[in-house]
């Protein structure tokens, strides 16, 4: 089966006064049918970037200068004006951080969902009207009848992310891309908008993007993981594969560095040394290697290709943890 | 599990289990106005009758939602905000009864580490102004002592001393923690409050603060406070956490314990919340989610303030305000139904 989403070589660009900068550079990869994808890094690892090319969305001055997003067999990159609108909202569905800025502050919610239907003309104004109670009580928003009618203010963080998760999927795309959905939300809320999204995609079987820093939803929620690291993907695989085996060092070791509730000991965390990488200023060879403590002299100079590792699992890496004997006692020095 | 009487049950300021207290913290009260005119008598009940100990050199962890009072209740302990009634006791002595010389000589002892280090560093000034400020405010050392001084403290932070001409906008966010950190230490303080000190850090930085505090805390002999929404960081770092709900404190305990069996309903939620980089055991995970949403501090509910939201609540819990009372030896909570969920 084709799948659903197919991005080959994306190169996103920022022309800046000083100079160009390559936020995203050669990133491949595919999104089945139904499938929930994990798209995990730090600031600066063109996670977001290669989020919102999907829809187009990249602000000035950058601009998509390679590659290709292919749906269906229509390439996103090359699509008019009227296709893309079509194709945002209709296809593919984006939810933000910050629900608040997300939402108009002088529309009532009821009204901002409705319009959203109405713009994509899947539906007449009076069918969108009277889907909007349904899709509150889908997004499990209490007394959803009277709710509708308040402002985006009167709902609590977590109930504006819900509104924008209804108007999200209001017009039944097959892909929602869900960007650090549940950042700015309390833990217990964020529990419940994970479970949300995990029902409404087996429900409407649409495929889910979700962008985080955080490892720990990505076991949560994910079939599959993609790791960024300076515009690249150095890691892609079966989240259980990636979890128990990860090969690249900048994996590995992300994964050690975060204090987790079922720790048993209280072992000093492995830090990953440095920065993120400024996209700027990126080093020759591979763009771990000044952090990485596993790296050998090819790393300096001669950047690694994504390369199988084992059956469906890339690493980006010279060495391979696989490789490394006591990796722990290297790390911790 | 004893069968004293109710009269022997120690507060949590009095917790056994500590045996050299440098902070006690009894009946702490802070209200804000809760605007609304100024005729309006309704008040933010932020922090509302706290008692708690932090034992010389332990770190106690501080966890709970936004708009729980967590915050509020580091800034009233350091005295940045006064506080409406209640107690802060610093070696025995009632720090909000202090004014003048003799508080100003215990707050160089007490310093505080802020979440955001993009909006608590002065962007005007150079980093070795703002590390070395406290020792001229305090009028501790100057000159060429002052500069020695914070050469030292930017090296055992690890920052480059050389880079003390530099000024906050030239680190990125990990390195300006540091500067923040370095800036707490320079006084050499006992006692440090950090409200949310990663919570803003990329989170390959985050582990770098997190064994830098615990590296200095070894190293000088400090005593924390770590306040924080991230259960699981804060568990990591602290010796024993208290777990915070809408102005009050529910539950207290060594960290091993509140995340093996927590007591109190509210601390159970918390930590079934909590997502684990594991998919296997994320698999068996299953949060209990809470209904309906936080009460407003302005107007709390009545009794037991969890129990609009509880999973176990009973009639008794909207009559009866349980206290925070020891149920096992060092383990406290405010449950009249501990242990149950």
């Amino acid at each position: 089966m084709a799948p659903l989403l197919r991005v080959q070589d994306l190169r996103v660009q920022f022309f800046t006064s000083g100079g160009v900068v390559n936020a995203v550079d050669g990133v491949s990869f595919d999104i089945e049918k139904g499938e929930i994808v994990g798209i995990v890094g730090e600031s600066g690892s063109g996670k977001t970037m290669t989020a919102l090319s999907l829809l187009r969305l990249i602000p000035e001055p950058g601009k998509i200068t390679n590659g290709r997003i292919l749906y269906g067999d229509k390439d996103v990159a090359q699509m008019t004006d009227e296709e893309i609108r079509e194709f945002r909202g209709n296809e593919v569905a984006m939810i933000f951080q910050d629900p608040m800025t997300s939402l108009n502050p002088v529309l009532k919610v009821g009204f901002q969902i409705e319009e959203a239907m109405a713009a994509h003309r899947r539906f007449t104004r009076q069918q969108a009207k009277d889907r909007v109670v349904p899709l509150l009580s889908r997004v499990r928003i209490p007394a959803a009848k009277d709710r509708v009618r308040d402002f985006p203010h009167q709902f609590s963080g977590g109930m504006r992310q819900r509104a924008m998760i209804a108007m999200g999927v209001s017009n039944e795309p097959s892909l929602l891309i869900a960007d650090e959905p549940t950042t700015a939300l309390d833990v217990t809320v964020q529990a419940s908008i994970i479970e949300l999204i995990r029902d409404l995609s087996r429900e409407m079987r649409a495929s889910v993007i979700l962008i985080t820093h955080n490892m720990a939803l990505i076991a949560s929620l994910c079939q599959r993981v993609i790791v960024m690291y300076a515009g690249r993907i150095v890691e892609e695989g079966p989240t259980r594969a990636i979890f128990k085996n990860p090969q690249h060092p900048y994996t590995w070791s992300l994964l050690r560095s975060i204090p987790r509730m079922d720790e048993r000991s209280h072992d000093k965390l492995i830090s990953i040394r440095g920065l993120p990488p400024d996209l700027g200023q990126l080093p020759p060879g591979c763009k771990f290697h000044p952090r990485c403590r596993f790296r050998i002299d090819r790393c300096l100079t001669e950047e690694p290709p994504l390369a199988e590792v084992d059956p469906g699992q890339l690493a980006r890496c010279w060495v391979l943890m696989k490789n490394i004997k006591d990796p722990e006692s290297i790390a911790q020095k | 599990m004893s069968e004293a009487q109710p009269a022997a049950k120690p507060p949590p300021s009095a917790d056994p289990t500590i045996k050299r207290p440098l902070v006690r913290v009894e009946k702490l009260v802070k209200y804000f106005p809760a605007g609304g005119g100024l005729l309006s008598r309704s008040v933010v009940h932020a922090v509302d009758g706290v008692d708690l100990v932090i034992g010389e050199g332990e770190t106690l962890g501080l966890v709970g939602e936004s708009g729980c009072g967590k915050s509020t209740l580091g800034r009233v302990i350091v005295r940045l905000q006064p506080a409406t009634s209640g107690s802060v006791f610093f070696r025995d002595v009632d720090m909000t009864k202090l004014r003048g010389e003799k508080l100003r000589r215990m707050r160089q002892e007490i310093q505080m580490i802020f979440q955001d280090p993009y909006a608590s560093l002065n962007p005007r000034m150079t980093v070795g102004d703002i590390v070395s400020e406290p020792l001229r405010n305090f009028r501790v050392a100057r000159g060429r002592k002052a500069e020695q001084k914070v050469q030292e403290v930017m090296r055992v932070v690890g920052l480059n001393p050389n880079f003390v001409n530099r000024y906050p906008h030239e680190f990125s966010g990990g390195q300006r923690q540091r500067i923040g950190i370095a800036r707490a230490l320079v006084l050499n303080p006992t006692f440090i409050v950090a409200d949310e000190p990663v919570s803003a850090l990329d989170v390959s930085i985050q582990a770098q603060i997190v064994n830098l505090m615990e590296d200095l805390q070894e190293k000088f002999k400090l005593t924390f406070l770590f306040i924080a929404h991230d259960l699981s960081v804060v568990r990591h770092i602290s010796d024993r956490v208290a777990v915070m709900y809408l102005g009050k404190i529910v539950e207290i305990g060594p960290s091993d314990a509140i995340r093996d069996r927590p007591l109190h309903p509210y601390t159970k939620v918390l930590e079934s919340s909590v997502p684990v980089p594991d998919p296997d055991l994320e698999l068996e995970r299953k949060p209990i989610l809470l209904k309906g949403e936080i009460p407003s501090p302005v107007n709390p509910p009545s009794a037991c303030r969890f129990h609009t939201r509880c999973p176990i609540a009973q009639p008794i819990c909207s009559e009866v305000e349980p206290p925070l009372e020891m149920k096992e030896t060092g383990r406290f909570a405010a449950c009249h139904f501990a242990g149950q969920l």
